[in-house]
């Protein structure tokens, strides 16, 4: 068989078994964000909160409650690194300097889990474990309980009520992410990830001498880092490391659980909002893009162009045996297209166009599935877009799902696609334009241009992986890309909250003849156009610097 | 956020600590401990890092590399490859760590070098030299063509156990040559530890070099 085919029914393999818990754990989720009982550690957990589970929020109310937690969130995470030196069960790991604890607080926090720090060299189990691998949980429960106040704002009307962040929060960790992650860490250590709290020790090797182990929650914190698409590794290497993704089916099984809750969220989204096949539009629209890419991707990457690919034969640098050529791509194209950021193979040694493929992927803004909510939430973002640009076409006033699309509303979705590429562009013009910045890359040329735009599109996307050539943990890159991980979470979210509280005020409107039909194949194909025009537009300039220029020369 | 007043806001966050912190328990203590209980239960082994024994000792773990290089020599810089063992990908991602010297773990690593780096092109040329010239015995001569791609690239964890059975089968000859087998014998010993694709499609074919080494060990040794 060809690595080619093989790959095909890798891919195949993962629709397959995406298509079996679509239903299942989207009817689940509708019913976890919709059901008026609570779990008794629920309630117990909401008496140590001190928040009322049943008071309905406002949006304002709902924002200043994620803002509040996410604040917290930062200053603990920080304060914990900046401590690790005199805490017990750090096993000897040293306290981390503030720049670097502040970016890795900003990255956690944010969902992002962009690593300027080696985790085997800096990070101890404490901080690991009982820091990064909790904020895992929580951004990913705040990044879902967001999308399912956008959900309300759709589903009610003239009300401004999105529900209750502490209950959306509790629920969705509890019901939705622990289950699945316990489940899928004992998956991960039956192939071979590792869990224990070993620490750092020795064990021998084949010629004499001894190699040094990093042991750790490894399995638990992997289940958790692909399920909640964080992407932080507990290793340099992340998913790349044999002892957090040891084989070919633990490979497969990581793509499936990155890829779970956020294509199952679209039928969530149709059973909250009454109609099944919505979620089914928004569903094709991503599924569209992430085949697409991917076939885009293992073309690319089979071709091999470039100088040392062509003399290696293969474009075998920074990926690993067990997963090839195939198995690396697939993985590569779903952690981008997700907020997802961890890696299999490295980025950076990809072919010109591969990289350029890893980089589009998150400047689409992460939708196709995208992050655990926030893909659902971008989505419904463009969605509103491309219903208001069909809208202009036709003369009509524009409608998406019985909601009127107003000034309001379209002033929230054009300032939420105005964010992330602001930040990204100009960032990067900042770093290109000052002396220093340009010292961290490893490469040269369009490449090394590359390094930089690929961190700030990380970034501000709270993607996290990188052109890891980039040797990022400098005061500059520390403090500039935590800022932009901070505002490219948080102002979208504020904008997104204002416009799920707009749309719950408004009364629904009943569909007429002369509404746009939003759950045919042909707003899907409007939808998918629409977001690769306004992203194609935005960022073609900058990645013809980049990877355009690296690939057209190879 | 105009309509907040100092009490409301310390009592969000004070709201927020607790949550966080009750969050913490469950996820980040009560979480981990269970998995961890339950793996150390029902697969110490893997749980552990799928450690290996050869006469009677740890050699590794079936999951990570390890270098298979002559003693070191004082002041010579890095050790060569002892040529009577297989050997692993190369690992130029760990080379340039300070804590670290290649296949030694604590620190994992990719090169990170793109398709147009000098310093990568460099490399793939003389490694894919270093191949040609280490495996060719008389009688058997290596083409470059013949190199596959995996021997002259290092890995993304730069800890790569496998090698591609292409590779393992071109450096047949030489093992043999060096441990004064029959080429046949240790032909026969890359066949028996190829591992195909997972259920017929998921991953590549490889070859576990410190599994084929620990044989090749046994078959040196019973002479």
């Amino acid at each position: 068989m060809s690595p080619l085919l093989a790959g095909l029914l890798q891919l195949l393999a993962l629709v397959a078994a995406l298509a079996l818990a679509y239903r299942p754990l989207g009817d689940h989720m509708a019913r976890v964000y919709t059901s008026t009982r609570h779990l008794r550690a629920e309630r117990w957990i909401y008496r140590a909160i001190g928040a009322d589970p049943s008071a309905e929020m406002r949006w304002p109310a709902y924002l200043r409650a994620v803002l509040a937690l996410s604040l917290v969130g930062v200053l603990l995470l920080y304060a914990l690194q900046r401590a690790q030196g005199a805490l017990p069960g750090s096993l000897g790991f040293h306290s981390i300097d503030p720049d670097q604890a502040f970016n890795t607080a900003a990255s956690f926090v944010t969902n992002t889990n962009w690593q300027s720090y080696a985790g085997e060299q800096a990070m101890g189990p404490l901080v690991q474990t009982g820091g990064l691998a909790v904020q895992n949980f929580v951004s990913a429960a705040v990044g879902m309980a967001v999308a399912i106040a956008l959900v309300r704002g759709f589903a009610r009307s003239r009300t401004g009520e999105l529900g209750n962040f502490w209950t959306d929060l509790v629920r969705g960790t509890v019901r939705v992410l622990l289950p699945i992650s316990v489940v899928g860490a004992l998956v991960l250590v039956a192939c071979g990830a590792i869990q224990n709290f070993a620490g750092v020790h020795a064990v021998g090797q084949f010629m004499g001498g001894a190699q040094q182990w990093s042991g750790g929650a490894v399995a638990s914190q992997e289940a958790i880092k692909e399920l909640g698409t964080n992407g932080g590794g507990y290793f340099n290497a992340n998913s790349a490391h044999p002892f957090e993704n040891p084989t070919p089916l633990s490979n497969l099984f990581e793509v499936f659980l990155i890829l779970l809750i956020p294509t199952a969220l679209t039928r969530t989204f149709g059973r909250m909002t009454g109609s099944v096949k919505q979620g089914y539009a928004i569903l094709a629209t991503m599924a569209a893009i992430w085949l697409g890419f991917t076939a885009l991707m293992m073309w690319t990457e089979f071709a091999h162009r470039g100088p040392a690919f062509e003399i290696a034969g293969g474009a075998m640098e920074g990926k690993e045996t067990r997963f090839g050529v195939a198995g690396s791509s697939i993985f590569a194209v779903a952690t981008t297209l997700t907020s997802t950021g961890a890696v299999n193979s490295f980025h950076s040694s990809y072919t010109g166009f591969g990289g350029g493929i890893t980089m589009l992927g998150m400047q689409l803004g992460e939708i196709a599935p995208g992050g655990v909510g926030s893909g659902l939430y971008g989505m419904l973002v463009m969605a509103v877009i491309a219903v208001f640009i069909a809208g202009l076409m036709v003369g009509r006033t524009p409608e998406y799902l019985g909601k009127k699309i107003g000034v309001r509303q379209i002033k929230l979705a054009a300032c939420y696609l105005l964010v992330t590429p602001a930040l990204v562009l100009g960032l990067t013009a900042a770093a290109m334009a000052l002396p220093t910045p340009g010292d961290s890359m490893t490469n040269a040329g369009p490449h090394g241009f590359s390094e930089i735009l690929y961190a700030y599109t990380s970034a501000a996307n709270n993607n996290g992986s990188a052109f890891a050539g980039l040797a990022a943990d400098t005061p500059w890159f520390n403090t500039t890309l935590g800022i932009a991980m901070l505002l490219g979470r948080f102002l979208p979210i504020v904008l997104v909250l204002a416009l799920a509280g707009s749309l719950a005020e408004q009364r629904s409107v009943p569909a007429t003849t002369g509404t746009l039909s939003t759950q045919k194949p042909l707003f899907s194909g409007v939808l998918v156009a629409t977001i690769l025009i306004v992203t194609g537009l935005t960022y073609f300039p900058a990645l013809a610097l980049g990877p355009l220029a690296e690939g057209l020369a190879s | 956020m105009t309509n907040t007043f100092p009490g409301t806001t310390t009592r969000l966050l004070g709201a927020g600590l607790r949550a966080l912190l009750v969050l913490t328990l469950v996820c980040g203590v009560i979480y981990p401990l269970a998995v961890t209980g339950a793996a150390q239960a029902l697969l110490p082994g893997r749980a552990n890092g799928s450690a290996v024994t050869s006469g009677g000792r740890t050699v590794g773990s079936e999951l990570i590399g390890q270098g298979y290089d002559l003693p070191a020599g004082k002041g010579q810089g890095a050790p060569g490859p002892d040529l009577r063992w297989f050997q692993p990908r190369p690992s130029n991602g760990l080379a340039a760590n300070s804590v670290n010297t290649r296949y030694d773990l604590l620190v994992s690593g990719a090169t990170n070098r793109s398709g147009d780096n000098e310093e990568l092109i460099r490399w793939v040329t003389e490694a894919k030299a270093a191949v040609v010239a280490d495996n060719s015995v008389p009688g058997h001569r290596i083409r470059p063509q013949d190199v596959p791609p995996d021997a002259v690239t290092s890995s993304g964890s730069g800890l790569d156990p496998h090698i591609s059975p292409a590779y393992a089968e071109l450096q047949v000859h030489r093992v043999a040559q060096r441990n004064h087998l029959d080429a046949e014998r240790v032909a026969g010993l890359v066949a028996d530890h190829t591992e195909g694709r997972t259920l017929g499609f998921a991953g590549e074919p490889r070859v576990n070099v410190l599994k084929l080494n620990i044989a090749l060990k046994e078959l040196v040794d019973a002479g």
